[in-house]
C-alpha cells in the first residue's frame, strides 16, 4: 500500500499463465516511485523545509520569505492539460513497440458476454498454424478467461484490474513485457467486458474490434456512440441464435453506420463456425497492411 | 466508472504541478462529448483527493456544448450527440468542440 495516495487497494496485477508469475501493476498516473524496490515512504515522510506560508501568523511583508520556484503562492495557475495525456503518451510507446515488429495489435471489446473470449478461442484453434497469435486477457477478477485461451493454444497473459473496469495503456506495456510477442504476431488486447470506459482509454491498438452479440439489443450502437464510434470493425456475434431473438441485423448495421460510417460490419457465429472466413480474411489483411507499414 | 480513473488522473495533474503547496480550487473542461459524466467526477473527488494536497478543494467544472459543422452545406450547430445529423440531412460532420477533457486551471491556498 502506497502511504502516499493510498492507491494499494485498485492495482492491477499481471499473471504470466505460462511461468505463474504475478505482477503488480501500479497507477500510472502518479509520479512517486512505485516499481522500484525500495520503501518508499521514506520518500514522502520528510516535511517540506519550508511549509510555503500556509501556517505563518505574519503578514504578506515579510521579503526574506520569497520562494524562487513559480508559481506565486495564491495564485491562479493555468494548466490547461489532457486529463488523458499520460495514458495517451503510454499508449504511443506501445504503438511504436508494436510497429517496430510488425506486430497488429487488436483490442476487443463488448458487454460482458457477447463472446469475445469465444470468438478468441476458436480464431486460435482455426489459425494458429497459420497466424502467431498472443492474447493480453483483461478482466476485474480469476484467471479464467487466460486460461481457456492458453487451453485453446496460444500465449496469454491474465490482467485483473481489481476495482477497474478498463485496461489502461500501463497495463498492457507490463502485460506485453511478460508475453514478450514474436515480431510478426497478431496481439489480442481482449478488454473487460464494458461498452463505455475502454472507449477512452488508447491502449496502443491498431483498431478496436467491437463484438456485438444478437441477443443484445439492435439499439446498442446508439445507446453506446463512444465505442462504436471508436471501433474500426464491428463484429455480431452468435448470429446462429436470430431465428430465436428479435434482433435487426441491418438495423444494428445502420445504427453504428450513424455513429461511424466508416466502421466496417461482419456477421458470424463463433460456436458454430459461419462467418469466420470473413473475420479471417479481415485479419489477414490487417497483419498484412502492418508488415507494409513499417517502413512508412 | 472510468470517472474514478479519471479523476485519479486530475489529481495526479494537479499534485504535481502544486509541487507540495495546497490547492483550494480545481477547475476542469469537460466537452459534453467527451463520455464522461461530470457529476460523477465531482463525486469521485472528494474520495480521491483525501490525503493530498487537494484535500478540501472546490471543484469547478466547466461544461463545453457540443459544436459541429456540416461538411455538405457547412452550416454550425450545437449538438449533444456523437451522431447528430444536419437538417439539410447529411451525417458528414466535423466535430468543433465538446470532446475536451483538461485541466484548466488551479488556485492555490493563499499565505495568510
Amino acid at each position: 500500500m502506497c502511504r502516499h495516495c493510498g492507491c494499494g487497494e485498485a492495482d492491477a496485477t499481471v499473471l504470466n499463465l505460462e511461468s505463474g508469475k504475478e505482477t503488480v501493476v501500479r497507477h500510472v498516473v502518479h509520479d512517486h516511485p512505485h516499481d522500484q524496490d525500495h520503501d518508499h515512504e521514506h520518500a514522502h515522510d520528510h516535511d517540506h523545509p519550508h511549509s510555503h506560508g500556509h501556517d505563518h501568523s505574519h503578514e504578506y511583508d515579510d521579503a526574506h520569505h520569497h520562494h524562487s520556484h513559480a508559481p506565486p503562492e495564491g495564485a491562479l495557475v493555468e494548466l490547461e492539460a489532457r486529463i488523458l495525456a499520460k495514458n495517451d503518451a503510454l499508449a504511443q510507446k506501445n504503438r511504436a513497440w508494436f510497429k517496430g515488429r510488425e506486430i497488429l495489435a487488436l483490442n476487443l471489446v463488448s458487454s460482458p458476454g457477447a463472446g469475445k473470449t469465444s470468438l478468441l478461442e476458436r480464431t486460435i484453434r482455426d489459425l494458429n498454424r497459420e497466424l502467431r497469435l498472443y492474447v493480453i486477457e483483461g478482466d476485474q477478477a480469476t484467471a479464467r478467461d487466460g486460461e481457456r485461451i492458453r487451453a485453446a493454444g496460444a500465449p496469454a497473459v491474465q490482467v485483473n484490474t481489481g476495482s477497474g473496469c478498463h485496461l489502461e495503456a500501463d497495463m498492457v506495456a507490463r502485460g506485453l513485457q511478460e508475453l514478450r510477442p514474436a515480431a510478426g504476431s497478431i496481439v489480442m488486447i481482449e478488454n473487460v467486458g464494458n461498452l463505455v470506459c475502454p472507449a477512452l482509454f488508447d491502449l496502443g491498438e491498431r483498431a478496436k474490434v467491437v463484438i456485438l452479440s444478437v441477443t443484445e439489443g439492435d439499439d446498442k450502437p446508439l445507446k453506446y456512440p463512444h465505442m462504436f464510434r471508436a471501433a474500426d470493425l464491428m463484429i455480431l456475434n452468435k448470429i446462429d441464435l436470430l431465428p430465436h431473438v428479435d434482433f435487426d441485423v441491418s438495423r444494428a448495421i445502420a445504427n453504428a453506420a450513424q455513429v461511424n460510417p466508416a466502421i466496417t460490419a461482419l456477421e458470424l457465429s463463433a460456436r458454430t463456425g459461419e462467418g469466420l472466413d470473413g473475420w479471417y480474411a479481415w485479419l489477414r489483411r490487417e497483419a498484412a497492411a502492418v508488415g507494409d507499414a513499417v517502413f512508412s | 466508472m472510468h470517472e474514478l480513473s479519471i479523476t485519479r488522473n486530475i489529481v495526479a495533474i494537479v499534485e504535481e504541478a502544486a509541487e507540495g503547496r495546497r490547492v483550494r480550487r480545481v477547475t476542469l473542461e469537460v466537452g459534453e462529448l467527451s463520455g464522461v459524466v461530470s457529476e460523477a467526477i465531482a463525486f469521485c473527488f472528494d474520495v480521491v483527493t483525501a490525503g493530498t494536497a487537494l484535500e478540501g478543494a472546490s471543484l469547478e467544472i466547466h461544461k463545453i456544448e457540443g459544436r459541429a459543422r456540416c461538411e455538405s452545406c457547412g452550416a454550425e450547430f450545437a449538438t449533444a450527440t456523437l451522431f447528430a445529423a444536419c437538417a439539410c440531412g447529411s451525417g458528414r460532420l466535423t466535430r468543433l468542440q465538446g470532446e475536451e477533457l483538461n485541466v484548466k486551471s488551479m488556485e492555490l491556498m493563499e499565505a495568510a
